[in-house]
């Protein structure tokens, strides 16, 4: 475990985070009777799937008053750790409208734009190269990229939007708790254990500290989004990784732009400019730009967003400075240039696809969403899968709780016959290629698009992505200086967020804090929320000692791909993104 | 009905400096209004001399009333009594806890309107308007009031200015307390409580950053503010607290405290948001510091591109020479 | 004995404040939460009530507010207040400093606490001063900006930092404080708590019910108006010096330092 001498390649591997999941976030004997809280189901994250499960529930439940009672006093209960259901959602997002229309029949797509969470529909669109950074070629969309009648929607709006439905169906919905540890008892999960409040920096507790309190329920439900802090530990308890390739991450990073003319189309960039595409740098990104008309204000929005594959392998990538650089091309000027950044945010997202993704259910509890894994990165689409597994999630829910059946594996069944299933499948082997770099990969990528996925046949498997040797490089030489006008630092990024964590909360990032300069490089460019900082007098070569601002964190989620682990924050800390 | 009444505070044969600067803005204004400005003083046995003094500041007149003092209860018995009878529209006062609180409940027995932390009073149409600063400093809203009005200053908003006229007229007068001014009695004031650091009290605050290098860096910034006497006091950005080199009782920021010293030294301080809104509203920004893209200059009225290591020694000795 | 807490809803700490330029009014559209100055006012009532010196019957929170102020009251409630009170009534908005402090105080006369309690600021407003404005209507003393409260009988010993340094005041109830955010260290609530919430008591009150005089209160019976919103001046561009030769620059310092009257 040496460190580097010179700009060797280390791997983030080499500096496993300092955690044992199984027995910290597990917790096997459950507190008295007389102290727990019992509920129905407990759904563990208020975002888009967990939110879509309780809804379709609650539906399902309204019509059935006899299972309903049996619940008891509290039905279904959200457990969310922001300050607000959608407070630390973000997305593109432009969605494929069914799953919504299925599961609010009731609403039309002029209702949701009414309701503040959905901001038009995509009439026009268009994909281009940017081979430098003046140019850009527009080119026919890939299959994968058609967006036609699709939505341009804000996860964060619209999650905000389920919570009020849940809550008015009888859920109650938890904000600012963090879901700690998953309770486990013979083999079954039985709930999860709400996150202490009130610990001091080395986690002692404070005056006003107030212990969790362990919730049980009938069924768990897991919708954590990308990496879950209790659905890893759940995956391994339960070997239902096995047979899976492992998962892999991208980061996005996003603004929201009042701009003074609206865009009149829908547009994606696949690069090259500004990634380095060789097989050396490994860095594989794109872009979308997406009108967003707000009915509620009336204001002319943008969303604009850079992701990056977190299989790049040089340290000096920043998704963050990436996307200002960005924004300096052309294209990119003439929409936004006279305009204002109303909101920025930073969110991981998992990218193995089919062949990553975990067996969904395990006894007393299933995996919804990004928890799950369900990202169709071809497309960049997600939600409409998230809001799919929530109304299937339900469904299975409700009929075993009618029933009396304890197991869910339906579930298991249904999401396979369902569109998620299907359109998952067809895309299992593109990304595997771009391992190879974009060069070598991108043939291999154009040929399953252009078959359906029938070719290449078989499996194409992931490699982990922190074992990828990092080395510095030159990507940080392209960032823009920031203006603070049309161009930002991190930390006047993370403060638009009204990212508000308690100075003096115990740390939530366990990394290891001695580590070779590449991979403490690798951690400060990355982390778009500036939380990693080596200091001026840190040696050039061989290791350094890494200082963690971890107040600054959005919890995106991106270190748990590179050698570190974000783990639960005290509930109600982070970010409170309203539009991203 | 166009004078001016105006609270002067005292506290052992002194006047409170926002007092004064209260005193010269009501002057200022009842000038424009063609009135005049009248202070009033509530304590016990004061002396003529003293409220006499007041004319130098612009008050045509002081009425004096016997009280006890540090308490709101008898300040508003006494104004509210002089509004009944006078010719008063408008009352001033120079911030402060009692300021706010003579103002919010005299404001309640007259009915009249009240603005507080004003930072600016304009006369338009022969009436008052005041500026008040909102939403954080983010915003400056006007104040117009229907009839009577109120107005409570942020604290230094007023300037302190002599008029060179004499000595005013004083008239003693009786207050009758109130049932409610009865129920508060004070115990002791003005009591002295060392050892705590109070970066919000402070005039002058000396505030380090990662820049000083290491924990005992601080001494620099102690000497420092040693040499600029009783009102100044050191602060510390987040960072230098996370990393134990500074009490967390003096961190400044987004989270920590907010303040707006008439002085803000900055020290190895580079400038991040997170700190910026906690001392943006200060009135004079120094920053030092070796980095000059550091973003704190930024928002600085002074930089100084420079190693505080060899700067701030030196500027501790000529302070300490100029204040002798 | 009786204690009410005043509370109010404000939008949250995060979320970017702005000013509605159609109405003049505070854009109250994003996120709101219940004011954190007043989980300090509701912990001192706990602390009284834990604290022995004298028997609480109950802990009242009372808000003004539209139909959302709910949720701060469901706060408060989870804090430890035992019910709460919502005073919500079209004909309030619009309501300066003065008018509100009349209509809180009609409210309070319903349930006439011993002792009413309040944050020091509200995170949104910043007058500092509903309390003061509260205690005249009701004729009560009142001290604001209180860090150590004891109580006694009737009798309250209380601690502030004044112009001249620490103060201790005695009250006699009933009375109104509102207290600092040194005072104490707000309690989180318990999950329990929480979801117990919306099960205590809750009344709605209009502004007849509490006998409020319609023309006292809302946009006409204010005293005082805003508007005309303006950004604050920007300052200008600063001096920047670049230390060359040490002497030199001290002395550059001292001369501007002298000419802003900051070594008097």
């Amino acid at each position: 475990m040496s460190g580097s001498n010179g700009n060797g390649r280390v791997a983030p591997a080499a500096y496993p985070p300092p955690v044992d999941p199984q027995q910290e976030f597990i917790k096997r004997t459950l507190d008295d009777e007389d102290e727990r809280i019992d509920v129905g189901v407990v759904i563990v994250g208020g975002g888009t799937a967990g939110l879509a499960t309780a809804n379709r529930l609650l539906q399902l439940l309204a019509d059935d008053p006899e299972t309903m009672e049996r619940l008891g006093e509290v039905p279904v209960a959200v457990i969310e750790k922001a300050k607000v259901c959608g407070g630390h959602n973000l997305s593109g997002a432009v969605v494929r409208p069914g799953p919504l229309e299925e599961l609010y029949p009731d609403l039309t797509r002029e209702d949701w734009r009414k309701e503040g969470w959905a901001f038009g529909e995509v009439k026009k669109e268009a994909v281009y190269m940017t081979p430098t950074s003046k140019l850009a070629i527009r080119i026919p969309p890939p299959p994968p990229f058609k967006n036609h009648g699709n939505e341009v929607i804000s996860v964060s709006a619209l999650a905000r939007y389920q919570q009020r439905l849940a809550e008015e169906a009888g859920a109650y919905v938890l904000t600012e708790t963090a879901a700690t540890q998953l309770l486990v008892e013979d083999g079954r999960v039985r709930g999860v254990r709400s996150g202490d409040k009130g610990r001091g920096k080395d986690g002692e507790p404070l005056g006003n500290f107030e212990p969790g309190t362990d919730i049980t329920a009938q069924f768990t439900v897991l919708g954590e989004g990308c990496w879950g802090h209790l659905t890893g530990p759940a995956i391994r308890e339960f070997d239902l990784a096995e047979g899976a390739e492992p998962q892999t991450w991208e980061l996005g990073v996003k603004e929201i732009w009042k701009v003074a003319k609206p865009l009149d189309r829908l547009i994606h960039t696949i690069g090259p400019w500004p990634v380095k595409i060789s097989a050396k740098y490994g860095q594989i990104g794109g872009t979308w730009i997406y009108p967003m008309k707000d009915e509620k204000t009336g204001d002319d929005l943008v969303s604009i967003g850079f992701v990056v594959d977190l299989d790049y392998a040089d340290a000096t990538t920043s998704v963050h400075d990436l996307l200002q650089q960005f924004k300096l091309h052309p294209l990119v000027k003439k929409i936004l240039e006279g305009g204002e950044r109303v909101g920025w945010g930073a969110k991981a997202l998992p990218g193995g696809g089919y062949w990553s993704m975990p067996k969904l259910t395990m006894p007393g509890a299933l995996l919804v969403g990004d928890s799950a894994g369900m990202v169709d990165t071809v497309a960049l689409k997600g939600v409409h899968h998230c809001i799919k597994s929530g109304i299937l999630a339900g469904e299975a829910i409700y009929h075993a709780l009618k029933s009396g059946e304890t197991s869910l594996e339906p579930y298991e069944d249904a999401v396979e016959a369902s569109s998620i299933g299907k359109e998952l499948y067809e895309v299992r082997n593109t990304r595997q290629p771009f391992q190879k770099g974009f060069l070598r990969g991108g043939p291999i990528v154009n040929l399953a698009i252009a078959t359906k996925g029938k070719l290449p046949a078989g499996r194409l498997s992931w490699h982990r992505q922190d074992q990828k040797p990092m080395f510095i490089g030159n990507t940080k030489d392209g960032y823009p200086k920031p203006d603070g006008k049309y161009t930002f630092d991190k930390l006047s990024s993370v403060f638009i967020t009204g990212n508000a964590t308690r100075d003096d909360a115990p740390n939530h990032i366990r990394v290891q804090k001695n580590v070779a300069r590449e991979v403490a490089e690798t951690w400060k460019w990355m982390c778009p929320a500036g939380v990693y900082e080596i200091p001026d007098d840190a040696p050039e070569t061989g290791n350094v000692d890494v200082i963690v601002n971890y107040t600054n964190c959005v919890q995106c989620g991106a270190i748990t791909a590179k050698g570190g682990r974000l783990t639960t924050p005290e509930g109600g800390d982070g970010p409170l993104y309203q539009q991203t | 009905m166009s004078n001016i009444l105006v609270y002067a505070l005292h506290y052992e044969g002194a006047f409170n400096k926002n007092s004064l600067g209260a005193v010269a803005e009501a002057s200022r204004l009842a000038g424009e209004l063609g009135g005049e400005a009248h202070a009033v003083m509530v304590g016990e046995s004061i002396s003529g001399d003293l409220a006499g003094q007041l004319g130098g500041y612009g008050a045509a007149k002081v009425f004096t009333a016997e009280g006890p003092e540090g308490l709101a209860g008898p300040v508003i018995d006494t104004m509210g009594k002089l509004f009944d009878g006078g010719d008063y529209q408008y009352a001033v006062f120079g911030g402060g806890l009692l300021g706010f609180e003579i103002g919010a409940g005299l404001a309640a027995r007259i009915n009249a309107g009240v603005t507080m932390e004003v930072t600016g009073v304009n006369v338009v149409d022969g009436k008052l308007v005041a500026e008040r600063p909102i939403l954080g400093d983010s915003s400056i809203s006007t104040s117009r009031y229907k009839d009577k009005g109120i107005i409570i200053a942020r604290l230094n908003a007023f300037e302190v200015k002599q008029n060179g006229g004499g000595a005013a007229t004083v008239e003693a007068i009786a207050t009758e307390l109130s049932p409610q001014a009865q129920q508060a009695n004070i115990v002791t004031r003005g009591e002295q409580r060392g050892a705590d650091v109070d970066i919000e009290g402070a005039s002058i605050l000396i505030a380090g950053g990662r820049g000083l290098g290491k924990a005992e860096g601080f001494e620099l910034c102690d000497d420092l503010a040693k040499a600029f006497g009783n009102n100044a006091a050191v602060a510390a950005t987040r960072a230098v607290v996370d990393a134990g080199w500074y009490p967390y009782a003096a961190q400044i920021g987004q989270t920590g405290k907010t303040v707006s010293p008439k002085l803000y030294l900055a020290a190895g301080i580079s400038g991040a948001i997170q700190h910026k809104v906690g001392m943006q509203s200060s009135e004079n920004i120094v920053a030092i510091n070796k980095d000059a893209n550091a973003p704190i200059f930024e928002f600085s009225d002074l930089g100084i591109v420079g190693d505080l290591n060899k700067i701030l020694p030196k500027l501790t000795e000529a302070v300490k020479a100029r204040k002798g | 004995m009786k204690i009410a807490v005043l509370v109010k809803e404000v939008p949250d700490a995060a979320v970017q404040k702005r000013i509605d330029p159609s109405t003049g009014r505070l854009d109250r559209s994003g996120e709101k939460n219940l004011n954190p100055y007043d989980t300090h006012a509701i912990e001192a009532a706990m602390q009284i009530k834990e604290g022995g010196a004298v028997t609480v019957d109950e802990i009242v929170a009372v808000t003004m507010g539209p139909e959302s102020a709910v949720r701060a009251l469901h706060k408060a409630v989870s804090l430890g207040a035992d019910r709460s009170v919502h005073l919500s009534d079209q004909a309030l908005a619009g309501s300066d400093v003065a008018a509100t402090g009349y209509a809180l105080a009609q409210v309070l006369r319903r349930e006439s606490p011993d002792l009413v309690l309040l944050g020091q600021q509200s995170d949104d407003g910043e007058c500092y001063t509903i309390g003061a404005v509260v205690a005249e209507y009701l004729g009560q003393p009142s001290l604001t900006q209180v860090i150590k409260l004891d109580i006694a009988g009737d009798e309250l010993t209380c601690e502030r930092q004044a112009e001249y340094g620490y103060d201790t005041v005695k009250v006699k109830l009933p009375a109104v404080i509102s207290v600092g955010d040194a005072i104490n260290e707000p309690r989180y609530p318990s999950l329990k708590a929480i979801m117990g919430a919306k099960k205590k008591p809750l009344e709605t009150v209009s502004t007849g019910d509490a006998e409020i005089d319609a023309s006292k209160v809302g946009v006409d019976g204010s005293h005082v108006s805003c508007g005309d919103f303006k950004a604050p001046p920007s300052k200008s561009a600063g001096l920047i010096i670049e230390d060359e030769d040490t002497d030199d620059t001290v002395q550059k310092i001292i001369a501007w330092l002298d000419e802003r009257k900051l070594l008097a």
